[in-house]
């Protein structure tokens, strides 16, 4: 894993010798592939140069020394539960993954960060790192993937306590799985793939899958009420989400039955789901999992996924691109791509697609078929790698996203843009930006939209602060359209 | 952003404006008939999507708005909901505009035959032309151009021809639509007819809301309409009528645009056509319905020069500016936004806010000629009661002093520098020569009337004084916007004893307060505009102001007593409006009989010399005084039943009104804020 940017050390995007794009690795079904129009995509959206790279500054050694409780560290030797005070582990817990934490890091730019790391093995270790953490007045901060984005992970600087990070990695068990009710008893510190991959094995799934999936965890889902591409058919975590059993410096918090729902006063899950930075445990519902079909239409009527599916145009093979293009007319800079997957028992995605389909034919859209569709999908998993190619030519961006009512929509997608647009012009951002959206998740009532917005940042003293107050400004725009402050990300980022 | 920078400016002399060029220059010069032919492709919105007169009817017909009053109305009446969508139909046939080209075509080379004959120029700036351009093609655009005749919108047309820019589409006031053929032809160039009042009419109101904002949305023109809502008779911008601007506003509001433009456009006319027309109108004469053949009579009487017109396309102000930090847009996020709400207080303040702004940077933009000075320092003259006349040198030498004065005020003066003074005043008074006399050396205001020789009762004579005198005065009152604010601080010392800045703060909101009926004074603003006035005065050398006291200086006389004189008309005719309710109204005076009565009452105490301002005549005035007073609450209007319309007078506080004008009385606690 990277301590300072996305995800596998192996896997990056990079320009090679011969100036083409490419990704390295193994893992990804993109990996080792050259990616032809990204250079163009990046020189053409941003500006941006191959001549113009910036370098990270590698110093861990900048790392401030631990402050440390005696006494806590005392007792809780005698507990045995594992701990560390090296500066690598404590780096690699003080940040999740904001634009400004990576671009500090970048710059060799180390603040505060935990004075120690804890690796509880069970529920009862937490319990008695809570205990110990109040007997001797201790910070905690609990760490489950590193993927934060609501700066949940950030150590006050001003803290004169000593600050222990609690990463619940160990706990990553699958303790029982109950089929007669369709539940399992999961540990918070499992990962999102493992989760599933383990499943798997025994003909399940949670069907639960935010682009992070590949790295953050269970307890995170549940403490920033996190939502998946898949949530049309499983629901969002709190749809998930059958019993959780909390760690509170006051005790345990659970309910007394796993009932599939109470009226008895408020719920109290609604206290703990979103509430940030909690420790739990979890039962979680599954789904037995029969048919899967991936696809993708084009849908030319907004050209919301712009910049992004000019990268995925370029995956298309000659002869269909030549039959997509000049046969059908679509401008490959003007499409509009729909990922969509259909999961299912057969009759019903059979039906779904069809449904879809006859929709997309209505508006002028065509299939283009399973294989293209996997590769948007997996695509999903491989933006947050391109946010770190940006940094490395001056390009900072982030996504941010919001719900909101379905007539709202297009309306609030233009303001956005055109707030954005706007705003970096009057902070002096001197080269165009971008500025783009999707629609991600679709309720009855409304839609969820992804904005992706970057930039090139040369020419300006103070990059991140710049971002911040255009992000500031796209965020009170959302407001005003009637969206929300977030979706699924948490809400501490403005 | 740009917007700002239109207000911003506290040093009016730092005001910076574009120069003009003249767009008859061209037409004196090359083919008309192939000017109106040429090709014609002006730059559009950038998300215009291209629709015809008749999609646009429908997509008006099925929005949401429309459907959901209609089903509205048809609950609550009982009526079938097809026949009020007929209805709905019926009205947007009457209303809508069916611009085309070969219209404006012919527009194109008739009015170009008559502006020649007309006018001497027509100046436009041509950066704000650029501007606009540039704007149109980024945000959908509304044109607000100031309203003081006729020609007002076809010259804008007219304009935007000739520059290539989209042509907008106009809302006019339905008694055009009475003249048969014109009616249609503005129509085809793209004006649609509004209804003068639809009260209650909830479909009228949704059909017409709708057809503007989709036209709006669209970008499928700029829209553009008068602020003022009707011509002003007296020159003087009258108070914004707010039901457009607030639905132009309503799309950026709700978000369903990102923007809005605001472009004040200022036309000035050197000479108005209809300058005699208005004065009888305002004595009295009621106005004649809009016919073609009147329209076209018009035009025959005043075939003479009529100088030049300035067109000034002001700094487009977005209204996305304008609402940042005042208006809370996330109230719209919790109903529906098809369904019609009454705009909540806070917006009605900041739609009301905006559009004293926006009429505040028309009359900034106002080309002021040097006719307008002499116009001012003629009246003041005559009612000095200088029967002679004044030596044509002493004029020159009071209107070099005027200029400079109005030019440290940052009026928008075209004072010729290159010309001697002599020569400009002595032009200035021949393009005027129906209203002034010169004889001897001596200039005076043409009053006594030339042929036939008269046989006329006093009060005749005296009214046709007042043709003369009010003509005059539609001249003078162009200058007013420039000096308002200190001449209010001007009389508030006056009538002040000491030179305590409170009291004299408290006498100068009393008298905002009275005349925000009178002049553009945007509500609220009482500090700010006392602190502009004191900075003026004290830039001139008029005033020092400290921190307790406000002090005259020996050479600021002069400027005070011009600064007083100036307003001293209309607070003699308040005054006298006050008396004439306290004396001579009866029980059952009705609005309607208001006007007619206090004329007979003015002309009586004129007549006895008794009233030296003949200008009070003006029914303007009378309105607006009455406005005042019905606003302070010292008149109520009744309502319902027999009694409706009829106004029952507060004599208490209406002789305490009058006293306090007259400096009878001190200036009670403050009526706003506390400096």
């Amino acid at each position: 894993m990277k301590w300072n940017g996305w995800g596998y050390s192996d896997s990056r995007f990079l320009f090679n010798k011969k100036g083409q794009a490419e990704f390295t690795g193994k893992r990804y079904r993109l990996s080792g592939m050259i990616i032809p129009g990204l250079k163009d995509w990046m020189e053409g959206t941003f500006g941006a140069n191959l001549q113009h790279k910036t370098q990270p500054v590698l110093n861990t050694s900048a790392v401030q020394p631990p402050m440390l409780n005696e006494a806590f560290v005392e007792e809780l030797k005698s507990t045995g539960i594992p701990f560390s005070h090296e500066a690598d582990d404590r780096v690699f817990r003080a940040h999740g993954h904001c634009l400004h934490e990576i671009f500090a890091l970048r710059d060799g730019k180390i603040g505060r960060v935990p004075d120690m790391v804890v690796w509880p093995n069970c529920h009862n270790d937490v319990v008695k790192i809570v205990e110990l953490a109040c007997k001797h007045n201790v910070c905690l901060i609990p760490y489950g993937g590193g993927t934060s984005v609501s700066s949940a992970l950030e150590c006050p600087p001003e803290e004169t306590r000593s600050i222990v990070s609690l990463d619940t990695s160990q706990m990553n068990r699958i303790l029982w799985i109950d089929e007669k009710n369709l539940t399992a008893h999961v540990e918070s510190g499992i990962v999102g793939q493992d989760l599933e991959r383990l499943l798997n094995e025994s003909g399940y799934c949670t069907g639960h899958e935010p682009d992070s999936m590949e790295f953050s965890s269970l307890g995170g889902w549940v403490a920033t009420r996190a939502s998946g591409m898949k949530k049309n058919i499983y629901g969002n975590i709190e749809d998930l989400v059958v019993h959780i059993k909390m760690v509170t410096p006051r005790g345990v918090i659970e309910k007394s039955c796993q009932g599939p729902r109470m009226s008895t006063g408020p719920d109290i899950h609604h206290f703990i789901l979103g509430s940030e930075g909690l420790l739990t445990a979890i039962i979680k519902i599954l789904y037995l999992r029969d048919h899967e079909k991936y696809s993708e239409s084009l849908i030319d009527m907004q050209k919301l996924y712009h910049g992004l599916s000019s990268i995925f145009t370029s995956f298309l093979d000659g002869l269909k691109k030549f039959y997509i293009t000049k046969f059908k007319g679509f401008d490959p800079n003007r499409l509009c791509v729909a990922t969509l997957l259909f999961e299912g028992a057969r009759e019903k995605v059979l039906q779904h697609e069809k449904q879809v389909y006859d929709i997309a034919a209505k508006f002028g859209g065509l299939a283009a078929g399973e294989d293209n569709g996997q590769r948007g999908y997996m695509l999903t998993f491989v933006i947050a790698y391109l946010r770190d190619l940006g940094m490395d030519y001056y390009v900072i961006g982030e996504s941010f996203e919001t719900s909101v009512p379905w007539d709202r929509v297009l309306d609030i997608c233009r303001n956005v843009k055109a707030r954005i647009i706007r705003e970096c012009k009057d902070k002096g951002v001197q080269f165009p930006p971008l500025s783009t959206c999707r629609v991600t998740q679709t309720y009855d009532a409304g839609a969820c939209v992804y904005f992706y917005f970057a930039f090139n940042y040369r020419g300006l003293s103070d990059p991140v602060h710049v971002y911040e107050q255009v992000e500031h400004a796209a965020r009170e725009e959302i407001l005003a359209n009637g969206g929300s402050l977030s979706h699924h990300h948490g809400g501490t980022t403005s | 952003m740009a917007s700002k920078a239109v207000y911003s400016h506290r040093d009016p002399m730092l005001k910076k404006r574009d120069d003009f060029e003249d767009i008859l220059e061209e037409r004196r010069n090359t083919s008309d008939l192939r000017y109106a032919l040429r090709c014609y492709t002006p730059a559009l919105y950038k998300g215009l999507t291209p629709c015809t007169a008749s999609e646009l009817k429908t997509m008006v017909l099925q929005s949401d708005q429309l459907l959901y009053v209609i089903n509205q109305v048809s609950k609550e009446t009982g009526t079938a909901t097809d026949e009020i969508q007929s209805e709905a139909e019926a009205i947007l046939e009457e209303m809508a505009h069916r611009l085309q080209l070969s219209t404006i075509r012919f527009f194109a080379f008739t009015l170009s035959k008559i502006f020649k004959t007309l006018f001497r120029s027509i100046c436009v700036n041509e950066e704000g032309i650029q501007r606009l351009q540039q704007t149109i093609q980024e945000q959908p655009v509304v044109l607000l151009p100031s309203h003081r005749s006729y020609m007002d919108f076809l010259l804008m047309s007219y304009i935007l021809y000739t520059y290539d820019l989209a042509l907008p589409v106009i809302a006019a006031g339905m008694d055009f639509m009475g003249m048969k053929i014109v009616g249609e032809m503005l129509r085809m160039s793209g004006a649609f007819f509004i209804r003068r009042s639809f009260g209650g009419d909830k479909l009228y109101w949704t059909v017409f809301s709708e057809y503007v904002k989709i036209m709006l949305k669209n970008g499928f023109a700029p829209v553009e309409f008068f602020l003022e809502g009707t011509r002003s008779r007296t020159a003087k911008s009258l108070t914004p009528k707010l039901g457009l601007l607030n639905i132009v506003m309503d799309p950026f509001l709700k978000g369903e645009v990102f923007d809005i433009s605001l472009v004040p456009v200022s036309i000035s006319y050197e000479r108005i056509l209809e300058e005699a027309l208005y004065a009888r109108e305002l004595l009295g004469v009621p106005k004649p319905k809009e016919s073609t053949s009147g329209l076209f009579k018009a035009r025959k009487i005043l075939s003479e020069n009529y100088g030049s017109i300035h067109v000034y396309f002001g700094q487009p102000v977005s209204a996305r500016s304008l609402a940042e930090g005042r208006v809370d847009r996330s109230q719209f996020n919790l109903t529906p936004r098809h369904i019609p709400r009454k705009p909540s207080e806070g917006i009605q303040d900041f739609v009301n806010d905006s559009a004293f702004r926006l009429v505040r940077s028309q009359e900034e933009n106002m080309v002021l000629k040097p006719w307008v000075l002499l116009a001012a320092l003629l009246l003041q003259n005559q009612t000095a009661g200088n029967k002679l006349g004044v030596l044509v040198e002493d004029l020159t030498e009071q209107a070099v002093w005027l200029r400079d004065l109005s030019r440290q005020f940052g009026a928008f003066l075209h004072w010729p520098d290159h010309i001697p003074p002599s020569r400009v005043v002595s032009s200035s008074l021949s393009l005027h020569r129906s209203l002034v006399r010169v004889s001897e050396g001596r200039v005076q205001l043409n009053l006594e009337p030339g042929f036939p020789p008269p046989a006329m009762t006093p009060e005749e004579e005296l009214l046709s004084k007042a043709v003369v005198v009010l003509s005059c005065a539609s001249y003078r009152n162009q200058v007013l916007h420039v000096f308002i604010r200190a001449a209010l601080l001007a009389s508030a010392i006056h009538s002040v004893a000491g030179s305590r800045k409170q009291e004299i703060f408290n006498a100068f909101s009393f008298l905002r307060n009275m005349f925000s009926n009178e002049f553009i004074l945007r509500p609220g603003a009482e500090v700010q505009d006392f602190e502009e006035a004191c900075y003026l005065l004290v830039k001139s050398a008029v005033l020092q102001v400290h921190q307790q006291e406000v002090l005259v200086t020996d050479r600021g006389h002069r400027t005070l007593a011009f600064l007083t004189s100036i307003l001293d008309p209309f607070v003699q005719g308040y005054q006298m409006v006050c008396r004439f309710l306290c004396e001579e109204a009866t029980e059952s005076l009705t609005e309607k009989q208001f006007v007619p009565a206090v004329r007979k009452f003015f002309i009586k105490h004129l007549l006895t010399g008794e009233l030296k301002y003949v200008e009070v005549l003006s029914s303007d005035l009378q309105k607006n005084a009455l406005a005042a007073l019905l606003r302070l609450g010292a008149v109520q209007k009744l309502r319902g039943g027999a009694n409706e319309g009829t106004l029952k007078v507060n004599t208490v506080m209406v002789n305490s009104l009058e006293d306090t004008l007259g400096g009878k009385l001190p200036t009670q606690k403050p009526l706003a804020a506390r400096l």
